[in-house]
């Protein structure tokens, strides 16, 4: 079963999004959407790395974007400017960075557009089995820092006071966030990884009543949005990341109409009411 | 230093805080016995809440020494505070925030402060009273040996701030926790605070909220009545180097210090910790929290 590439790839996705979700939950919550991207864009820079050094590519990727996020820490220390700012100064010069650094390597022929934007058909047996064991890390890591990244969301000065270690949360959870970066790359692409972390968690909103549903659903719904977009990759002859998006986006638009059926029921309701 | 402080919950000595080229406050001396309750008074920018934040670890002081008892438990109730609205919470899932509850407890914890039947409420959808509220049911949920509370009154009209006071006073009693409170007001402090600590980038003067204390009926702490919730605590500074209209009175003679003397940073408060400590502590033996 494994030997069909697209089985690889269904199987990929859908391992990264059950942990992109409730990932990206935190991203909502915590406006860290542009932070998302640059380290995104930094993957760029991982993958010259890569191939300059002959390092791992999920090493290196993970690397240059965990060292980015953790610049960006020093730097708000420092003070002086604004995060969006800095993480403006991050994200492209990483990215030019890595794009300079990739012409001076003639002599390697890269699919950048692989790179930018996945492919499903580079999804192997091994990038499956890091797809997978890296997201059983994540998801331990995330129910281990649950309570103190929580807290932390809703008020770093409460969760301070109350011995829950809101900045060691802080940089624990960003440092997952590189390795979800450098694990989902080959599947939806640098361009759009945020993308796969924001919408599914935007769409699950609508549906939540609690922090812990929402970040169940949004795992669920980024798992429906890969496996609906891959089919609609390998039907159309599109790129794997876009076409993921473009169905979680499908997805978020229809949660933002009324449910027609609850929505008559409620006016039967109110229209008794009124007559009564 | 331990041993002399053995009966304090936190001991300041000489603490200040130094952000982006000034000191938001400097020598400050606080101590914090168990079940008392002082207020931090001052203009807007005095460095009220950057103090309360120094005593309890938020912000680590760039002077001095603090020292706070082991396992201290703290219930902090912020100045600011803003569910984003992107984060689905309801009441009772706040209150389990930083500590584990069952549903009893925290029933028990929002009856107590008379928002039960919002349990089931998104906190986006409190009105400003009923959220300090549950920040305070929250903060006390877990049982704190301090309740810090950064202006607990604010977004709330006159007469649930009275309300609001008496119930910090009742909670108090029946838990006998310290209590740190934070208010801009000048005018207006909590009847039952044990000292007042009026600051203004340093501490002005410290003592016993003077009206008060001029009554010996006030030295029996726990038999005050709860009806007596507020006082009146008049205090001019004599100085203006704040451009705030709450401090420019223009008379200098016009004081109403009473037994609070200006600056006591020399002078130990030992006394009036353990007077309003030993019968907390011990109540407080009594609850033995976890």
């Amino acid at each position: 079963m494994l030997d069909d590439f697209f089985v690889r790839a269904l199987l990929a996705g859908v391992g990264i999004a059950v942990v992109a979700g409730p990932l990206g939950c935190f991203v909502v919550w915590r406006r860290m959407a542009y932070f998302g991207d640059t380290m995104a864009h930094s993957a760029l820079l991982g993958i010259a790395l890569s191939l300059a050094l002959d390092w791992s590519l999920l090493m290196s990727v993970f690397l240059i974007s965990a060292l980015v996020s953790m610049i960006l820490v020093l730097l708000q220390r420092r003070g002086g400017l604004s995060t969006d700012s800095l993480l403006g100064i991050l994200s492209h010069a990483t990215l030019a960075i890595g794009l300079v650094s990739l012409a001076f390597m003639p002599w390697v022929r890269v699919d950048l557009l692989g790179y930018l934007f996945g492919d499903i058909l580079a999804v192997t047996k091994f990038d499956l089995a890091v797809i997978w064991g890296g997201a059983v890390i994540v998801g331990a890591v995330l129910l281990f820092l649950w309570r103190p990244l929580l807290a932390g969301t809703v008020n770093a000065e409460i969760a301070a006071a109350e011995g829950q270690s809101p900045e060691r949360a802080r940089i624990a959870f960003m440092l997952v966030m590189a390795f979800v970066i450098a694990i989902a790359m080959k599947i939806v692409g640098i361009l759009l990884i945020t993308a796969l972390l924001i919408i599914p968690a935007a769409t699950a909103r609508r549906f939540a009543t609690s922090p812990e549903v929402m970040a169940l659903l949004a795992g669920l719904f980024g798992a429906a949005a890969s496996t609906g977009g891959l089919y609609l990759s390998l039907g159309w002859d599109t790129p794997s990341g876009p076409s993921i998006v473009v169905v979680a986006l499908a997805m978020f638009i229809l949660a933002l109409l009324p449910l027609p059926e609850i929505s008559g029921r409620i006016a039967a309701v109110r229209r008794q009411g009124e007559t009564s | 230093m331990r041993q002399e402080s053995t009966d304090a919950l936190i001991d300041m000595r000489g603490v200040g805080v130094f952000r982006a080229g000034r000191w938001l406050v400097s020598a400050v001396d606080l101590k914090i016995g168990r079940g008392e309750i002082i207020t931090l008074i001052g203009p807007n920018g005095s460095g009220k809440t950057t103090t309360a934040k120094a005593a309890i670890g938020v912000v680590r002081p760039d002077a001095g020494t603090v020292t706070r008892a082991a396992d201290l438990v703290v219930g902090y109730v912020p100045q600011k505070l803003a569910v984003d609205r992107s984060l689905p919470m309801t009441v009772t899932r706040m209150m389990t925030l930083t500590t584990k509850a069952d549903a009893s407890t925290i029933g028990a914890a929002l009856e107590r402060v008379g928002i039960a039947h919002l349990h089931k409420a998104q906190v986006h959808d409190l009105s400003g009273g009923e959220f300090q509220r549950a920040l305070l049911a929250r903060a006390m949920l877990r049982r704190p040996d301090l309740l810090v509370l950064d202006e607990p009154v604010q977004g709330v009209d006159f007469s649930g701030e009275v309300a609001l006071y008496e119930l910090i006073s009742e909670l108090r009693d029946s838990e006998g926790c310290a209590v740190l409170l934070i208010s801009h007001d000048l005018h207006v402090v909590m009847a039952r605070t044990d000292r007042v600590l009026c600051l203004n980038g340093h501490v002005c003067c410290a003592g016993s909220p003077s009206s008060v204390a001029a009554s010996p009926a006030y030295r029996q702490l726990f038999g005050a009545r709860a009806a007596e919730a507020l006082a009146v605590y008049r205090h001019h500074h004599d100085h203006t180097h704040l451009p705030d209209g709450r401090i420019a009175y223009p008379g200098t003679s016009d004081h109403d210090h009473g037994a609070c003397g200006h600056d006591h940073r020399g002078e130990p408060h030992g006394a009036a910790v353990k007077e309003a400590g030993a019968p907390a502590a011990g109540r407080k033996a009594e609850h033995d929290h976890a």
